[in-house]
């Protein structure tokens, strides 16, 4: 849908299905509004769920708790490696990424981009004070028309009953290996 | 089992180290030994599971501080295993498709696969890459005393789609393992010879195995040395230059300084130019996306045999959706992906081969181009 001097409105019919339970799916439907203009920003989403999503309270616990008594903290490469894998105690970390690079995704989207999360490079652990965790991630987002690798680091912060926040993010400059 | 960091401040606590590392038979990563232990040094020691707690207690007691450095020992190496298993050589008959291999095995797997397979199995070179590597591409061809068309198949053109060269060498596999039992593959090699190239950017595939995973391109340099690489599949002579390029060596789609500016270009583009009126179809292995696409990339106007080629594309969608309900998108990539000129699928068909298709494997962008290596047999198989 065209809108005139405003933008391109998007509707869509979508099923959103659990990666982690793949028969748990659930439909629904969002609008999707491109802003014209020279200044990028970020598309408007409205998004209406038909059902409810899984509880996953007791994983989310599980996790959190053993993060909070580790000695040191976390530090990790690589996720997934070259292989593909993701060592299952790694696994949460990578579905963190993936949710917070989903906010960099929409926040940096136009019509003529797609972006994916390739991979994890690094993240590493945030001490606090408080009872949230934090996460200073650097990951790397695949461009599928430019077919470019864009390097960004972000600060996640995330609690079980407070959910995902990205606190700050840089796009960082693209350096190559000769 | 843990590894410990720990810098003893005091000749005491130095000597209460060694007492423990003696006594307890604890394994020293750093130093070796318990006498080369000196006050202010990095010591890493790896303690038994078991043992752990009454070494930090004993550390404790003794007011030695300590960091954990690797707080799960059993993860780590369980991690390092698959990379450990594809440096192992491989025989022609134990060779693992299921993992990823790098170039060096792949040669290897050529050579025995010409070796146990010669009635049917000959290795030609096409050419030489930029790092002057030699690109051999595999014929497999049934004897017979009439002349056969020939279906062409090349993978691996960039070099971060690892699942490419895999499903080449499934390929191969299938269909020598297969030919004397399987009736189709019996009647396929009855009227057609199999041309395969598993790798054709092989200067890439390497870069991507020991620099930067995520590499694309060739390995050529411009600007003095200062940029390398050229998109291989923007490189051919269709409409080169025109659209989704670009002129920047630095982009990961830099089509070059002209058309088959890139050895590795004019070598396939030779070969096939010289076989075209013999060539029926031309296929190139990509990732991801799952998307079947046929010509053209730098237009919307559809081919002369559009309606054939779209047919044929979705039979195989169809085919390879009932084996795992792994969907594929068909259509030309102008339309269903994106504009792009140079492709080597486009070229095929603009010299007169009548069916090009470009085929990007596993998977939507979940794990992209790092699909596990226990996604490589069904992605094989459904694509077989």
């Amino acid at each position: 849908q065209d809108i005139a001097d405003v933008g391109h409105k998007y509707h869509l019919e979508l099923v959103l299905e659990d990666v982690l339970a793949k028969d748990s799916t659930v439909n629904c439907t969002a609008e999707v509004l491109y802003h014209l203009g020279h200044q990028p920003s970020a598309p408007e989403v409205q998004v209406t769920l038909q059902g409810e999503l899984r509880n996953t309270a007791e994983a989310d616990n599980v996790f959190y708790n053993r993060v909070k008594s580790l000695d040191q903290e976390l530090v990790a490469e690589n996720i997934p490696d070259s292989q593909g894998t993701v060592p299952p105690a790694l696994e949460p970390l990578h579905l963190l990424a993936w949710v917070a690079s989903g906010y960099l995704i929409w926040q940096n989207s136009t019509e003529s981009t797609k972006l994916q999360l390739a991979q994890v490079k690094r993240v590493q652990q945030v001490r606090r004070s408080d009872e949230y965790l934090e996460f200073d991630y650097l990951v790397l987002l695949h461009e599928m028309v430019s077919q470019e690798i864009i390097p960004w680091q972000m600060r996640v912060l995330w609690h079980p009953q407070h959910g995902v926040q990205v606190t700050e993010d840089r796009h960082q400059p693209q350096h190559r290996l000769q | 089992d843990q590894v410990l960091h720990i810098v003893p401040e005091t000749f005491q606590q130095v000597q209460h180290l060694q007492h423990l590392c003696s006594t307890l038979l604890l394994d020293l990563w750093k130093p070796l030994l318990p006498q080369d232990i000196w006050a202010g040094e990095d010591l890493h020691i790896r303690v038994p599971a078991t043992l752990v707690k009454e070494v930090k207690d004993s550390l404790d007691q003794h007011m030695i501080s300590y960091k954990v450095l690797i707080p799960d020992v059993q993860e780590l190496v369980d991690q390092s295993m698959p990379r450990e298993r594809s440096s192992h050589r491989q025989v022609a008959e134990g060779y693992v498709y299921t993992e990823y291999h790098p170039m060096e095995e792949i040669y290897q797997w050529m050579t025995r696969i010409q070796e146990s397979y010669s009635e049917l199995v000959t290795q030609h070179s096409l050419g030489k890459t930029f790092e002057n590597r030699e690109m051999y591409y595999l014929q497999i061809s049934q004897p017979s005393d009439k002349a056969k068309k020939i279906v062409w198949m090349d993978c691996g053109i960039h070099a971060r789609e690892w699942i490419s060269p895999a499903f080449c060498q499934w390929f191969v596999k299938e269909i020598l393992q297969n030919y004397k039992s399987d009736p189709k593959i019996s009647r396929f090699l009855q009227n057609l010879d199999l041309y395969v190239l598993p790798v054709l950017n092989i200067d890439g595939y390497i870069y991507s195995w020991e620099q930067e995973r995520l590499w694309r391109k060739n390995r050529s340099p411009y600007n003095n040395g200062t940029c390398y690489g050229t998109d291989l599949n923007r490189n051919f002579n269709s409409s080169w230059g025109s659209v989704g390029v670009s002129y920047n060596c630095s982009s990961e789609i830099f089509c070059g300084p002209g058309p088959e500016s890139e050895p590795e270009t004019r070598a396939v583009a030779q070969f096939i130019e010289q076989k075209k009126s013999d060539i029926l179809c031309y296929l190139t292995i990509h990732s991801y996306g799952q998307y079947i696409l046929t010509p053209y990339g730098s237009t919307t106007e559809p081919p002369s045999n559009s309606e054939e080629l779209m047919f044929v594309a979705k039979q195989a969608a169809s085919a390879l959706i009932g084996k795992y309900g792994t969907s594929y998108q068909v259509g030309p990539t102008s339309l269903i992906l994106y504009n792009n000129s140079g492709s080597s699928r486009d070229w095929a068909h603009m010299i007169g081969i009548p069916f090009s298709y470009t085929f990007e494997l596993r998977d939507n962008g979940t794990y992209g181009f790092l699909l596990p290596s226990d996604q490589i047999q069904p992605t094989c198989e459904e694509t077989m």
